[in-house]
């Protein structure tokens, strides 16, 4: 999973029937350290997360491990709202 | 799988219920010859990994095999701790 913080949502009315009543959330990558990095995923929120939480995101096939987007067209998922961050050092 | 060192820890209360009671900790995906390589990752712990430990890892989907509820979503997941690295020619870690 990678961290990132949720920058803003996206709407749709158009779009494909399996991914109905979702909230998609756009989240920019950042380092441990809380640098931005220059990347963006467009992610589905279970988790209820708002606008400048830091969140971990699973990618991949990964996002379709739980009940409400198995078999759907999902590949970023929001799985956590991070509340602190302790490194090392 | 690849190998990685921990370099802290996450803490979340707000998360998926399935990955309820489980350790996520950041680990920095490092080369055979242990130099860091691109940035660290969050990863589900399963075998109770400490700080500064090396670790191995599944990444993928295979990611959520290794836990308990068949549908976790997990995209990399710890699943041992590694005590030495040995090649034909030399010793490249022991713990």
């Amino acid at each position: 999973m990678f961290i990132g913080k949720v920058v803003g949502s996206v709407w749709a009315t158009k779009k494909e029937e399996k991914l109905k009543g979702m909230k998609l959330l756009i989240v920019q990558h950042y380092n441990v350290d809380m640098t931005p990095l220059q990347d963006f995923h467009i992610c589905v929120d279970l988790v209820d997360a708002g606008l400048n939480d830091t969140v971990i995101v699973a990618r991949g096939s990964s996002a379709r491990q739980t009940v409400q987007t198995d078999k759907k067209p999902v590949d970023a998922l929001i799985v956590g709202v991070v509340d602190r961050i302790d490194l090392n050092k | 799988m690849k190998i990685g060192r921990v370099i802290g820890s996450i803490h979340s209360t707000k998360k998926y219920p399935t990955l309820k009671g489980y350790k996520l900790l950041i680990v920095q995906p490092i080369k055979s010859n242990m130099i860091p390589k691109g940035i660290p990752i969050v990863c589900v712990d399963t075998v109770d990994a400490g700080r500064e430990e090396i670790v191995y890892y599944v990444e993928a989907k295979d990611a959520s095999l290794p836990l308990k509820e068949p549908l976790t979503p997990s995209d990399a997941t710890i699943t041992g701790i590694v005590e030495r690295i040995d090649t034909l020619k030399e010793n490249l870690y022991k713990k």
